[in-house]
C-alpha cells in the first residue's frame, strides 16, 4: 500500500515539480543548441526537428513520454557535469556517459538511505498527518528508482514470510540488525472487541513483511475503492483524453523525442555493408536477378499472323488435325420430339449397358421449359475426356471407304447373254419311295436311270417323265452309271458290296445286240491281281429276266461306279480308311479286275476317268490325285482347300476339274494353272452333294443340301492365257428338304441344256 | 554368303518411332512436364502399322511417338523454361526450409514464366488454321469462365477466359456471324461462320459446377493456357479485320447511353467496363468510324450452263443469309429476369434486335419494362401478372427456333403456358432415306413460304398418305398371294399324281396371266444382282455386306422412329377424343 501511496502524485505536486524541471530544461536546451551547431555534420537529418526543440511548451509532454529518462534530478546533475566538462566530440560523449553511471548509482544509494530514514519517521508518526507524509514525499519523489524498491525496511526479500514464523524476528534491516516482531498478544476475543469498538478497524490491515497493522488514510481507501471499481487511481486522470497519435505515418514537423541521435545512426553499418556487398556480388554473378518488371505478356496480343509464311508448314507434314466434336442431334435437345425419348425397355437397356457400349452417352430428356433445365453433371468430364483425346490418342488418317456398294459388285456378262441354260422346272419324276441317291442319263439322252434307297432302279423317259421300267435289286442303290459308249446300252449299279451290270434293253436292236456281244464274248476271267477279292458272277434266273447280266462281288460296300469314256473300263470305289483296296478298275470285255494302288493314300471319296487321255482322278478327303495309268505314276496332286470333298467332275476338255465339298464350297481347278483352286465358289449355304459338267455347253452345276441347284456358266478358252470365265446364271429351287437333305445328285442332259436333279424328297426334277 | 549380318530393328519403322519413356529420357523431363510439353506443342502418339516390328518383337502395349516429333521438341525453348521452373521450385523449398522469407519473396518475384506466342505461330502457320482449331479453345474458355474463383485454378486465368470470351461474343455480334443455336441438355451450342469457317462452341448453363474428383485439372489448365493465348491472338486479328479497336471499347454514343447513376453500387470502376462489355448491349468503337458497312455484292461473272445454276443457287443462299442476318431488326425485345440473359442478349443482338432487361439484373440495360414500343417480352414462367397489350409474351425457345428456321416463326406456339413445340437440332442435315421429324417438315414448309394448313387438313392428308401406303403394300401382298395359290394348286396336282390317282381330267377356261413387264424386268435385275453378288471375292463381299448392313440398320432406325412417332400421335389423338367426349 505504501507503494501505491508513493505513486499518488497530485497534479499540483507535479506542476511544482515541473517548475524545477523547467529550469534544468532551459539549461539543457541551451547546451543542446550549442551542441547542435557543432554537430550539424552528424545529424543533419534531424536538424529541422531539433531546431524547433527550444519551444518550451513541448518539454512537458516530452517528459512524460520519454520513458528512457531517469529521474530528472540526476539528469540535471549530469548535465551540469557535462557542462563543466564541455566535451563536444561524439566519441568523448560516449565515454563520459559510461563514466557517469557509477556516479549515478552512488547517488541513488544515498538517496535510498535518506528515504528509509524518512519512512521510519513516518512509521513512528503512524496514523498521524498524512499531509506531513505528503510533504515528505514531495522531496522524496525521485528518491528511489522504481516502485518495487520504494518502501523496503525489511531486507529478507520477496520470500514467503511463514519461514520466519518460528523466529522472534521477522527479518533484517539494511544494517543487518534483526527486526523483531512486534509483540502481539491479541487473541480472538481481542480481535472481536477491536472489531466492535475500533472505528478504524475496517481500514486497518496487517503488513506481513513488517508484522504491523497499518491504518489506511481516507485517500488511500478511496484509491482502493477506485481500483476495485476498475477506475484509474488518479482522480484527475481523464481516461477519455483525445489521443495524440505520435507515431503515425505522417512525417511530423518536429521530432517526437528530444533524444540526441545515436552514434550508430551517423555511422554506416558494417554489417549492412557486408550484406549489401554480398547482394551486389550475387547480382553481378547473376544469382539474383533484379526485380522483374511486371510483364504484361499475359493478355497482351498483337497481330501474330502479320506475315504468313508457309515455310513452317513443311515441318508438320505428318500432322493430322484433330477431328472436331460431332455435332449434336435431335436427341440432345432439351425438348426433343417425342420419338427420340427412350421407352421403358430402351432405358433399361441403356442402364444395363456398359458406358462404352452405349450408343448415346446420355439419356434424352424432355423439359417443359428452359428454366427447368439443370446443369449437365458430366460437363467437365466430357471436356476433360476431349482434352485427353487431344493429347493421348494416337491419330490415324482413316481412309473412309466411301464406296458405292454397287461398284463393288463385279461386272459380269448378263445371264441373258449366256443362254441357253436351264431356267425353269418343267418335269417332276415321281415314283421312288426313298431318297434318290443317284441318277444317270443315257448317252442318247432319251433315258434316265435312277437308283434309290427303296431298293429299286427306275428307268424313265426323259421327255415324258414316264417310268418305263423298274428293277428291284434288293438293296439300297448307292450309285448308277450309264455306259457312255453310245453303241452299247449298259448300266452299272452300285449296291452294297456288289456292282451290277444291267442291260435295260432300251435301245434299238443293233445296240442291244452289240451289248450282248460285249457281255458274252469274254470268258477268260483270270484277273491279274486282287482277283482274290473280286468275283465275277453271271446273273441267272429272275435277275437275268430283269436285265441284270453280271454281278461283280466286292469285299466291301461300293459307293461309286464310274465308266471310262470308251465304255469298256469301269472303276468302283469302296471307301475305307485302313486298306489299300479302295479302288478297283474292271475291264468289262475281259472280265478282269485290278487294284491300281498298292498303298492307302487316304479315304477315297470318288474317282473319275479323264475323258480323253489315260488319266485317272482320285479324290480323297482333302485332295485330288491324278494318276497316269499308262506310266503308272502320280502326275499331280490338287489341294482342294476344303475339309471334305464330296464329289468331283471333270471338264469334257479334260483340263479342268470341279470339286464339291461338304463345307459348302465348290472349287474349280485349272490343271494347267496350278494345283490350288483357280476359284472357290461359296454359293451354297449347306454341304455340296453333287457337281456336274455339261458335255456340250459351257455349263456346270452344283447341288446342295440347301435344296438348290446352282447353274454356272463356265467358259473355257482355248487360249491358254485366258482364264476361264465363271458366271453363276441361275439358282434352281424345287426340291423339298427332308431330313436335312436336299439335292443329292445332279446331272446334265448330254445334248440339251437341261439339268436333272434327284433329291431326298424322292423326286427327280428336270429343269429346262 | 559374305557381308556383315544385318541386325534386326536397326532400320525401317523400328527407328522411326520412339516409346514415351525413351522420349522422356531424351528430353530429360518428368512425366508431367513431358505431358505439358506435348499438350502445348500439339504432339500426339502415333500408332505404328506394324506394332511388333516397332516394339522390337515384343507385343507389350506401349505408346509410340514419332522420332521426328521428339527431335522437334528438343529445340523448344519452353523445355529450358521447364527446367528453370524445376530449379525455382527447389530453391523455393530450400528457402522455406531455412525460413528465409526475404529469399522466398525474391524468388517469388522472379518466378520463371514462358510465353506461348511462338508455339501458336508454329502450330497454326496461317490464320485460317487457327480459326479451324478454335472450337476447342472456345469451349474450354467458356467453361473456365464459369468457374468460381476458388482454388481450382488461378483467378487470373478465369478472368482472362472471361475477358476473351466476352471479346469473342462481341466480335460475333459485330460481324453478325452467328448461324445456328441449339439448346441441348448439356448447354447451349452456337455455330458461327467466321471468315468462311464454321466455328461451333458449347457454353454450359450458368450454374456452379460440381467439381469431379477424377479430373486432372492440371491438364485442363495447361490446355487453357494454350487456348487463351490462341484465342487472344485470334480475337486481335478478328477485331482488326472489322476495324474495331482491339482491347474492345464501347462506342462513345453507347458509353454515354449506358451511364447510370448507380454505377458505383454495381461494381468497382475497374470491373465496370468489362461488365458493360459483357452485357453485350452496346456496339463497339471502330478505328475508322463508318456509318454502315456496304456488303460486298456478288459480282456477276459471265457463265454458262451448269455454272449458271450453281451461281443462282449461291446467290439465293446469300440472299437467305442476308435476310437471316437482319432477322430481328426492328424488334424491341425485353428479357424478364428469369431467362438466361447473356445467351439471349447475344443471340438477339447477333441478328440485329434491340434487347434490354431489368436494371437490377445486370448493368447495361437500355430501356425499361414500361417502354411502350417493346414488341416482344420474353418470359419463362407460367403466367405473368401485369401484361401490356401491345407486346407478345413469349417463351425463350422462340428466339432460338427463329434463328434456326431463319424466319420469324408464328408466335402463337410459344405463348406463356403453352406446350412448346419440340426444339430441333439445326445441325442435323437429313439425307433422303433418313427420318425427318414432322416438325422439321412443318418448318421447311414455312420456309418455302407455304401457309401452315389447318391441323385437321393436315391430319386428313396424313391419313391419306398412310392409306396409300397401305394400299401399295396390299398390292404386293395380293400378287404374292396369287402366286402362292398357283403353287398350291400345282402341289395338289402333284400329290394326286404321286398317289397314283389319275387327276380328274377337266378343262377349265385358262386365265390370261397378266405379265407385268416392268415387274419382270425388275425381278430379272434383282436376280442378276444376286448372282453377281455371289461372285464377289471374300474381301469385297465382306465390305459389301458391311455397307449393306449399315444401310439396313439406318433404314431400320428410321422406321423405328417413325413407328414410335405414329404410336405417340395415335395416343395423343385418342386422348384428344376422350377429352372432347
Amino acid at each position: 500500500m505504501a507503494e501505491s501511496s508513493g505513486n499518488m502524485w497530485s497534479r499540483e505536486q507535479r506542476q511544482d515539480m515541473n517548475k524545477d524541471r523547467e529550469k534544468t530544461q532551459k539549461k539543457r536546451s541551451n547546451y543542446e543548441e550549442q551542441e547542435q551547431v557543432e554537430e550539424q555534420i552528424f545529424n543533419f537529418n534531424k536538424k529541422p526537428a531539433e531546431e524547433e526543440e527550444d519551444d518550451e511548451g513541448l518539454s512537458d509532454s516530452e517528459d512524460s513520454v520519454y520513458s528512457g529518462l531517469e529521474d530528472s534530478e540526476s539528469d540535471t546533475e549530469d548535465d551540469e557535469d557535462e557542462e563543466e566538462g564541455s566535451d563536444d566530440d561524439a566519441d568523448n560523449n560516449d565515454v563520459q556517459a559510461e563514466s557517469e553511471r557509477p556516479q549515478q548509482t552512488e547517488e541513488k544509494k544515498k538517496k535510498k538511505k535518506k528515504k528509509k530514514k524518512k519512512k521510519k519517521k513516518k512509521k513512528k508518526e503512524e496514523g498521524g498527518g498524512v499531509t506531513e507524509g505528503d510533504d515528505e514525499k514531495k522531496e522524496d519523489e525521485y528518491g528511489h528508482d522504481s516502485s518495487d524498491e520504494e518502501d523496503i525496511r525489511n531486507t529478507v526479500g520477496n520470500i514467503p514470510m511463514e519461514w520466519y514464523k518460528d523466529f522472534p524476528h521477522i527479518g533484517y534491516d539494511l544494517d543487518g540488525k534483526k527486526i523483531y516482531k512486534p509483540i502481539r498478544n491479541k487473541d480472538e476475543l481481542d480481535d472481536f472487541l477491536d472489531k466492535m469498538e475500533n472505528p478504524d478497524y475496517w481500514r486497518t490491515i496487517y503488513d506481513k513483511q513488517t508484522g504491523s497493522d497499518i491504518i489506511l488514510s481516507g485517500e488511500q481507501v478511496e484509491l482502493v475503492n477506485r481500483l476495485q471499481k476498475g477506475q484509474f487511481g488518479d482522480i484527475n486522470f481523464n481516461e477519455h483524453q483525445p489521443s495524440v497519435d505520435f507515431f503515425s505515418r505522417d512525417v511530423m514537423l518536429h521530432p517526437v523525442t528530444n533524444r540526441p541521435a545515436d552514434k550508430r545512426s551517423f555511422i554506416p553499418s558494417l554489417i549492412e555493408k557486408e550484406k549489401v556487398s554480398k547482394l551486389v556480388h550475387a547480382i553481378k554473378m547473376g544469382w539474383i536477378k533484379p526485380r522483374r518488371v511486371e510483364d504484361e505478356s499475359r493478355g497482351c496480343y498483337y497481330d501474330l499472323w502479320a506475315s504468313e509464311d508457309s515455310s513452317i508448314l513443311a515441318k508438320h507434314r505428318m500432322h493430322v488435325p484433330a477431328p472436331k466434336i460431332p455435332l449434336p442431334g435431335h436427341q440432345e435437345s432439351y425438348n426433343p420430339p417425342p420419338e427420340y425419348l427412350f421407352t421403358e425397355e430402351e432405358r433399361a437397356l441403356w442402364e444395363q449397358q456398359d458406358p462404352s457400349d452405349r450408343k448415346l452417352p446420355f439419356v434424352p430428356t424432355k423439359f417443359p421449359s428452359l428454366r427447368q433445365v439443370p446443369a449437365f453433371p458430366r460437363f467437365i468430364h466430357e471436356r476433360f475426356e476431349r482434352c485427353l483425346d487431344l493429347y493421348l490418342c494416337p491419330r490415324q488418317r482413316k481412309m473412309r471407304v466411301n464406296v458405292n456398294p454397287d461398284d463393288l459388285i463385279p461386272k459380269l456378262p448378263k445371264p441373258k447373254d449366256l443362254q441357253p441354260f436351264p431356267t425353269t422346272q418343267s418335269l417332276v419324276y415321281r415314283g421312288h419311295s426313298g431318297l434318290v441317291r443317284s441318277i444317270s442319263v443315257s448317252p442318247s439322252g432319251q433315258w434316265l436311270a435312277s437308283g434309290s434307297d427303296d431298293g429299286t432302279v427306275r428307268f424313265w423317259e426323259v421327255c415324258s417323265s414316264c417310268c418305263i421300267k423298274t428293277v428291284r435289286v434288293g438293296g439300297a442303290v448307292k450309285n448308277v452309271a450309264w455306259n457312255p459308249n453310245p453303241s452299247v446300252c449298259l448300266l452299272a449299279i452300285a449296291m452294297d458290296s456288289v456292282v451290277l451290270i444291267l442291260s435295260p434293253s432300251l435301245a434299238d436292236k443293233q445296240v442291244i445286240s452289240s451289248t450282248e456281244r460285249l457281255l458274252v464274248g469274254q470268258q477268260e476271267t483270270e484277273s491279274v491281281e486282287g482277283a482274290g477279292h473280286i468275283t465275277w458272277v453271271e446273273a441267272q434266273g429272275e435277275e437275268l429276266n430283269q436285265g441284270i447280266c453280271l454281278k461283280i462281288q466286292h469285299p466291301k460296300a461300293v459307293h461309286q461306279v464310274v465308266w471310262h469314256a470308251k465304255g469298256d473300263y469301269l472303276a468302283s470305289v469302296m471307301p475305307d480308311h485302313s486298306s489299300h483296296l479302295q479302288v478297283f478298275i474292271h475291264q468289262l470285255s475281259r472280265r478282269r479286275s485290278q487294284n491300281p494302288f498298292r498303298r492307302n493314300k487316304g479315304l477315297v471319296q470318288c474317282v473319275s476317268f479323264h475323258p480323253v487321255r489315260p488319266y485317272f482322278f482320285v479324290a480323297t478327303q482333302r485332295s485330288v490325285r491324278i494318276y497316269n495309268l499308262v506310266k503308272q505314276e502320280m502326275t499331280k496332286k490338287l489341294q482342294a482347300n476344303s475339309k471334305w470333298i464330296s464329289s468331283m467332275a471333270v471338264h469334257p476338255g479334260g483340263d479342268h476339274v470341279i470339286c464339291g465339298s461338304y463345307d459348302c464350297r465348290l472349287s474349280w481347278f485349272d490343271l494347267d494353272l496350278s494345283t490350288k483352286p483357280y476359284k472357290m465358289l461359296r454359293h451354297h449355304k449347306k454341304a455340296v452333294r453333287g457337281v456336274a459338267y455339261h458335255r456340250v455347253y459351257p455349263l456346270f452345276a452344283s447341288a446342295s443340301d440347301d435344296g438348290s441347284v446352282i447353274i454356272c456358266h463356265g467358259t473355257v478358252y482355248n487360249d491358254l492365257l485366258q482364264n476361264p470365265l465363271i458366271v453363276p446364271v441361275k439358282v434352281l429351287r424345287g426340291h423339298v428338304i427332308t431330313h436335312d437333305l436336299g439335292v443329292l445328285d445332279v446331272t446334265f442332259h448330254p445334248t440339251q441344256p437341261w439339268i436333272l436333279s434327284s433329291g431326298a424328297d424322292a423326286t427327280i426334277r428336270l429343269f429346262t | 554368303m559374305g557381308g556383315i549380318q544385318k541386325k534386326k530393328f536397326e532400320r525401317g519403322s523400328a527407328t522411326n518411332y520412339i516409346t514415351r519413356n525413351k522420349a522422356r529420357k531424351k528430353l530429360q523431363l518428368s512425366l508431367p512436364d513431358f505431358r505439358r510439353l506435348c499438350i502445348l506443342k500439339g504432339i500426339y502418339p502415333h500408332e505404328p502399322k506394324h506394332k511388333k516390328k516397332v516394339n522390337k518383337g515384343s507385343t507389350a502395349p506401349r505408346t509410340f511417338y514419332l522420332l521426328k516429333d521428339i527431335r522437334f521438341l528438343l529445340h523448344e525453348p519452353i523445355v529450358g523454361k521447364f527446367r528453370d521452373y524445376k530449379v525455382f521450385v527447389r530453391k523455393l523449398k530450400k528457402a522455406y526450409g531455412k525460413t528465409e522469407w526475404s529469399t522466398v519473396e525474391r524468388l517469388r518475384e522472379n518466378k520463371p514464366t514462358y510465353k506461348l506466342d511462338h508455339v501458336i505461330k508454329e502450330r497454326y502457320p496461317t490464320f485460317i488454321d487457327a480459326l479451324r482449331d478454335i472450337d476447342d479453345a472456345l469451349c474450354m474458355c467458356f467453361l473456365f469462365s464459369t468457374f468460381a474463383r476458388t482454388g481450382k485454378c488461378h483467378v487470373q486465368t478465369i478472368q482472362l477466359c472471361r475477358r476473351l470470351t466476352v471479346e469473342w461474343m462481341n466480335y460475333v455480334i459485330a460481324s453478325r456471324a452467328l448461324r445456328k443455336v441449339f439448346i441441348s441438355i448439356k448447354g447451349l451450342y452456337y455455330q458461327a461462320e467466321v471468315m468462311g469457317q464454321l466455328v461451333t462452341w458449347l457454353v454450359p448453363y450458368q450454374f456452379s459446377h460440381d467439381h469431379p474428383t477424377d479430373v486432372d485439372y492440371r491438364v485442363m489448365a495447361t490446355f487453357t493456357e494454350l487456348y487463351t493465348t490462341l484465342l487472344g491472338f485470334v480475337n486481335f486479328r478478328l477485331y482488326h479485320s472489322l476495324n474495331l479497336l482491339y482491347p474492345p471499347k464501347l462506342d462513345s454514343k453507347a458509353v454515354s447511353e449506358l451511364k447510370e447513376d448507380n454505377e458505383d453500387d454495381y461494381a468497382m470502376n475497374s470491373e465496370c467496363y468489362i461488365e458493360k462489355l459483357s452485357a453485350l448491349s452496346a456496339s463497339l468503337a471502330r478505328v475508322v468510324s463508318t456509318a454502315e458497312e456496304e456488303e460486298a455484292e456478288l459480282d456477276q461473272f459471265p457463265v454458262d450452263g451448269e455454272d449458271m445454276e450453281k451461281m443462282e443457287a449461291r446467290e439465293k443462299e446469300q440472299k437467305w443469309q442476308e435476310a437471316q442476318k437482319k432477322l430481328f431488326e426492328g424488334l424491341k425485345i425485353f428479357l424478364n429476369r428469369e431467362v438466361p440473359r447473356e445467351s439471349l442478349a447475344f443471340v438477339i443482338r447477333c441478328f440485329g434486335g434491340n434487347v434490354s432487361w431489368d436494371k437490377s439484373v445486370c448493368i447495361g440495360s437500355t430501356y425499361e419494362v414500361t417502354d411502350e414500343t417493346i414488341t416482344h417480352h420474353i418470359v419463362d414462367r407460367p403466367s405473368i401478372d401485369k401484361q401490356y397489350i401491345n407486346r407478345y409474351y413469349i417463351q425463350p425457345q422462340w428466339v432460338y427456333d427463329c434463328v434456326n428456321a431463319k424466319i420469324l416463326l408464328p408466335v402463337e406456339d410459344y405463348f406463356l403456358g403453352v406446350t412448346l413445340p419440340p426444339h430441333l437440332s439445326p445441325f442435323v442435315e437429313e439425307k433422303d432415306g433418313d427420318y425427318i421429324p414432322p416438325e422439321k417438315l412443318k418448318i421447311m414448309a414455312l420456309q418455302r413460304g407455304e401457309k401452315p394448313a389447318h391441323e385437321q387438313e393436315e391430319d386428313s392428308e396424313e391419313e391419306d398418305e398412310q392409306s396409300e401406303d397401305e394400299e401399295d403394300e396390299d398390292d404386293e401382298e395380293e400378287v404374292d398371294e396369287e402366286e402362292d395359290a398357283e403353287e398350291e394348286n400345282l402341289k395338289k396336282m402333284e400329290e394326286q399324281k404321286s398317289r397314283g390317282k389319275s387327276p380328274q381330267v377337266k378343262v377349265t377356261p385358262g386365265k390370261v396371266k397378266v405379265e407385268n413387264p416392268a415387274r419382270l424386268e425388275q425381278e430379272e435385275k434383282a436376280e442378276e444382282k444376286r448372282l453377281a453378288i455371289m461372285m464377289m471375292n471374300k474381301k469385297e463381299k465382306y465390305l459389301y455386306d458391311k455397307i449393306m448392313f449399315g444401310k439396313k440398320r439406318k433404314v431400320r432406325e428410321a422406321n423405328k422412329l417413325a413407328a414410335k412417332r405414329k404410336a405417340y400421335d395415335n395416343a395423343e389423338k385418342a386422348k384428344k377424343k376422350k377429352t372432347r367426349k
